[in-house]
């Protein structure tokens, strides 16, 4: 076998064949090679970017490097290894971004899964099927500008896998609904739990501390945010020790150097990696998936190592676990399903792509300290009560909502500079203004829905291409006209909130058409590999199997019909378990096959 | 894996360990087969591998050079090789190699082959160890154990050497004690040479026999006191913490390190759980060391005070500001024997150059000590250490910052 790169001919080897290839090692390819190895398959994992654990990659010597890690963005994924282009609509020529800033991919062993700040929630049996609860309450002409759909899984389908996860990962919380109780201090808007989080809730510091008084004093319902940052030492069902959380507020973009944010390299790799039918591949790029002439089954895959070595990887499974953006790509790249053509509708791959829709709020005190420092990025409150169906959208005009979040992840000196509106941004004003807010200032937002519509997706960029010569990436999207309705309506509601705080002033971040994608937003990018009940509107059925090429798995936030006011990666855990079982339990059994007939 | 009847099933469990068995062995008469796979056993005991297997080589091929105070040992090949190995010796050559320390031609073996501790053992257990050993991969590869200098390469000068240091004979049951203490004491003792590591020695390099297993430096670590002194060794510790120590490599006072953790993985982890709840029995019977703790060193003192400071900086998030560390993953300090002993060279070796667990079943997650020894200098190094072993309880000598220049 050979491919014609510009004037070189390319030998590639072919290895022995595998079980099962995974492509990318981060919490959902750890979490299904473990389930699969635990079967006896024997299974590779090939990873982009470089070997990373704790002990060697997370010193607790330099860990808390602000330069390197948040500012100089050392765990991501850079722009060279892998580009994308971006518009705001088809009207308009996509360009490359010349760095990640909008949303950070991660790169390496343990993925986004590594530099997250541990928020972990379930989204609702009311988004699995939006669309069925939507129609009914508020009638089909609500949502015809969207392109929603149902998820094809009902939330109950789903609770054992969420439970496993939350389980796995040592998540601190406390209950809103145990088997239909509503418990006193939890979500009262999430649906029934089988039991109480493994850990109880952090401790509180003093800002989220205010947040709950201030907003139960408004008939508002906080509870803890449940959190990947543990409140007390835990071993998990795999046997793996965790340490309590030190709130240092170094989680979001750190590797935790003290074992205690939940990741693959904390929860699944240290039994995993000693797993005899079990290797990974690091620093080997998939360059795609074979398929055969059929185009109806995978061979393996393609990848290339450092020193440009290809390799033919042959495999009876594949399963893509990279970042969701990414797995879109590959599907694209090696022709799994039809691209989506936003004109005429049709076409799967690249569907329904969403973002995150978030707005902001400070207020400003004179006489309080937060100690912003004594901080973890999952440690703070949450109001569920503006979040996605939990409030009635009969009077308004639009659907979807938000969770509204007090949770002061870190007080980091370079990125953390609160200054009042109206400050100079430089020179001894600006210094004393920044002395004085440091301590003193409450920051809280909103983190809102995102709904799809038929002219937000990605496809392959006409123009630009990698270094392999592969087109990049094209994200197509824009804020739409509804998000930003509701967002408005829910930033209301939160200036409410920064008002009743009584602070000297407050200051109020709408979000607003027009997705600029340099300052940094939210790195939960969904959909383009949607899972759905049809396969003209889907790629991938409710076990996040290919409809087109049965021995293919696309896991992650890619199989997202749509975005939820709420981080993705407890969901994003759940349907890998939900997956692994699916393959365990069913396609095991007659391999090749589709599990849902079409 | 449990079942031994099936050949393949036992050498994918003896792979597992290390060690091949090879099937035709098995093929033999069952109580052939019976004596290879007790053998085998004799050699985790013994922890074999441990010495005469180098990193990535074939099993017993040979090992790494042993550095003794006397220079350079290289363990042999003890695979069944003819040209190289131990392949044309009889059972009886090996026999006498263990029990006499007198090879197969009737060199003199040096005593970091721990002879004078094999010497305990049974006739039954050499002859099944030695059963095994004949079915091991025999391996071409030639070694020279003897790298002494002059006048030490003399082999015949061991003669006087045991004359003066080596009690050859077998272990003697004592019928006033449990047969567990019995068990244990033979383990200790004979097949598993705790004190080959743990014992104190003389200027010739033999065992200190009057202060058996009250701790001793190799290879740049301490190996602590394990007997059953309350504060120093193993006294304070329950059987069962001590039977978790040796089966996981953690428990909730301590995370093993260097050569121990070493021998845990390839050994003791091994063991059945009879035979290390049994050295568990015999440790806590023994005694050793000082009875009473020294005074702490005040807390006012300016090394505490500068020892503190670091501590909270540097080691509080993982070990608690109360020295209490967290389980199976953050050694405690507070109350810790290692941490108290006369020396603190393991410390030292941990500060500057960290150190990971081992995996085992019962204990998977492999935390790591971050080297720090490039962050901290030498003063602060041995202020930390000095505030360690004098706070929550604890008392031992002071570090200087000379001692940490010379582990650096």
């Amino acid at each position: 076998m050979d491919d014609k790169v510009g004037d070189e001919t390319i030998m590639t080897t072919i290895l022995p064949r595998k079980d099962v290839v995974i492509v990318g090692l981060g919490w959902t390819g750890s979490i299904l090679a473990h389930e699969l190895t635990e079967d006896g398959l024997d299974v590779v994992a090939i990873e982009r970017g470089p070997w990373r654990d704790t002990a060697t990659d997370f010193n607790i010597g330099y860990a808390q490097d602000e330069l390197r890690y948040a500012i100089r963005k050392d765990l991501f994924l850079q722009p060279v290894t892998e580009a994308m282009t971006m518009r705001n609509n088809t009207s308009q020529t996509a360009m490359p971004m010349r760095d990640y800033g909008s949303f950070l991919p991660g790169n390496g062993v343990g993925g986004a899964g590594v530099h997250w700040n541990g928020h972990t929630w379930r989204f609702w049996d009311s988004d699995f099927r939006i669309v069925d609860n939507l129609t009914r309450k508020y009638g089909a002409a609500r949502i015809a500008d969207l392109q929603l759909q149902n998820w094809g899984v009902a939330g109950e389908e789903l609770e054992s896998a969420f439970d496993r996860f939350e389980y796995l990962a040592g998540i601190s919380g406390k209950a809103g609904n145990i088997k239909g109780e509503i418990q006193t201090g939890g979500n009262p808007f999430e649906d029934p739990r089988s039991r109480d989080y493994p850990l109880p809730p952090m401790q509180m510091t003093y800002a989220p501390t205010l947040f709950a008084e201030v907003t139960k004093s408004l008939d508002l319902h906080p509870f803890p945010t449940p959190s990947a940052n543990l409140s007390e030492d835990y071993i998990n069902p795999l046997g793996i020790a965790m340490g309590q959380c030190t709130m240092c507020g170094f989680c979001e973009r750190f590797g935790c150097a003290n074992y205690s944010k939940s990741s693959a390299q904390t929860t699944v790799l240290p039994v995993l990696m000693r797993k005899k039918n079990f290797e990974v591949r690091t620093d080997s790029e998939v360059l795609h998936v074979d398929l055969d002439v059929s185009k109806k089954h995978a061979r393996g895959v393609t990848y290339v190592n450092t020193s440009g070595e290809e390799f033919f990887q042959p495999a009876d499974m594949v399963l893509l676990c990279a970042y969701g953006l990414h797995n879109v790509r590959l599907m694209m790249l090696s022709g799994i399903g039809q691209i989506y053509d936003p004109g005429t509708g049709e076409g799967t791959v690249g569907r329904n792509y969403c973002y995150q829709t978030n707005s902001g709020a400070q207020v400003f005190f004179d006489d309080k300290n937060f100690n912003p420092f004594i901080a973890a990025g999952a440690l703070g409150q949450t109001c569920d009560d503006y979040n996605g169906d939990a409030f009635d959208h009969g009077p308004l005009d639009f659907v979807g909502g938000a969770g509204i979040n007090c949770i002061p992840s870190n007080g980091r000196p370079i990125q953390t500079r609160p200054t009042p509106p109206g400050t100079p941004r430089w020179g001894s004003a600006w210094k004393q203004a920044t002395v004085k807010a440091y301590k003193a200032t409450l920051g809280f937002s909103s983190q809102g829905s995102s709904y799809p519509t038929r002219g937000n997706y990605l496809d392959l960029d006409p123009t630009y291409k990698d270094r392999f010569g592969r087109p990049l990436l094209r994200i197509t999207f824009d804020f739409p006209d509804n998000d930003i309705r509701m967002s408005a309506w829910v930033t209301n509601k939160m200036e409410g909130i920064a008002k009743a705080f009584g602070g000297r002033q407050y200051n109020i971040s709408p979000r607003r058409k027009g997705w600029d994608s340099v300052p940094y937003q939210s790195t939960h990018n969904t959909g383009g590999a949607i899972m759905g009940e049809n396969p003209r509107t889907s790629a991938v059925n409710k076990y996040l199997q290919s409809w087109d090429v049965p021995n293919v798995f696309v896991v992650g936030a890619s199989a997202f019909a749509h975005n939820a006011g709420k981080n993705p990666t407890g969901t994003v855990g759940a349907l890998a378990y939900f997956a692994a079982d699916a393959i365990r339990q069913q396609y095991l059994r007659n391999p090749g096959q589709p599990l849902v007939s079409a | 894996m449990k079942t031994l009847g099936l050949s393949l099933t036992l050498a994918a469990g003896a792979l597992s360990a290390g060690l091949a068995v090879a099937p035709s062995a098995l093929a033999q008469a069952p109580d052939q087969a019976d004596r290879i796979i007790r053998g085998r056993y004799q050699a985790i005991l013994g922890d074999c591998e441990a010495c005469h297997t180098a990193p990535g080589a074939k099993p017993l091929s040979g090992g790494l050079p042993l550095e003794t105070p006397f220079g350079q040992l290289i363990p042999p090949n003890i695979t069944p090789d003819k040209a190289s190995g131990i392949g044309s010796w009889t059972e009886a050559d090996f026999r006498n190699a263990l029990k006499n320390g007198i090879g197969h031609d009737g060199k003199r073996l040096y005593p970091a082959m721990p002879y004078p501790a094999y010497t305990r053992m049974s006739d039954e257990d050499i002859s099944n160890l030695w059963a095994y050993l004949r079915t091991v991969d025999p391996v071409f590869n030639p070694v020279e154990a003897n790298q002494l200098p002059f006048p030490f390469n003399i082999r015949m000068s061991m003669l006087g050497w045991n004359m003066l240091n080596f009690t050859p004979g077998e272990f003697r049951p004592d019928p006033s004690k449990s047969e567990a203490w019995n068990r244990g004491a033979y383990i200790v003792q004979g097949p598993g040479h705790c004190g080959t590591c743990h014992s104190p020695k003389t200027s010739l390099g033999a065992d200190e026999t009057s202060q058996a297993l009250e701790g001793a430096s190799l290879q740049g670590w301490f190996a602590p006191n394990i007997t059953g002194n309350p504060y120093i060794g193993i006294g304070s510790w329950s059987e069962e913490e001590i039977v978790q120590y040796l089966k996981t490599g953690a428990n909730a006072r301590t995370i093993a390190s260097g050569p121990m953790a070493e021998a845990i993985e390839a050994s003791t982890s091994q063991m059945t759980d009879e035979d290390v709840k049994a050295i568990a029995t015999y440790l806590k019977s023994t005694t050793g060391g000082p009875a009473e703790k020294p005074k702490p060193i005040p807390a006012d003192d300016r090394r505490m005070q500068m020892g503190a400071a670091i501590y909270h900086d540097t080691c509080s998030a993982c070990h608690g500001a109360d020295g209490k560390g967290a389980r199976q993953l953050f050694p405690a300090l507070a109350g810790s024997a290692i941490v108290q002993q006369p020396s603190s060279e393991t410390l030292m070796r941990l500060v500057l150059q960290g150190s990971q667990a081992v995996h085992t079943d019962g204990a998977r997650t492999t935390p790591a000590m971050p080297s720090l020894g490039w962050k901290l200098s030498d003063q602060q190094v041995a202020d930390v250490l000095t505030y360690i072993r004098n706070s929550w309880g604890n008392a031992a000598p002071s570090v200087g910052p000379s001692d940490i220049g010379a582990h650096r």
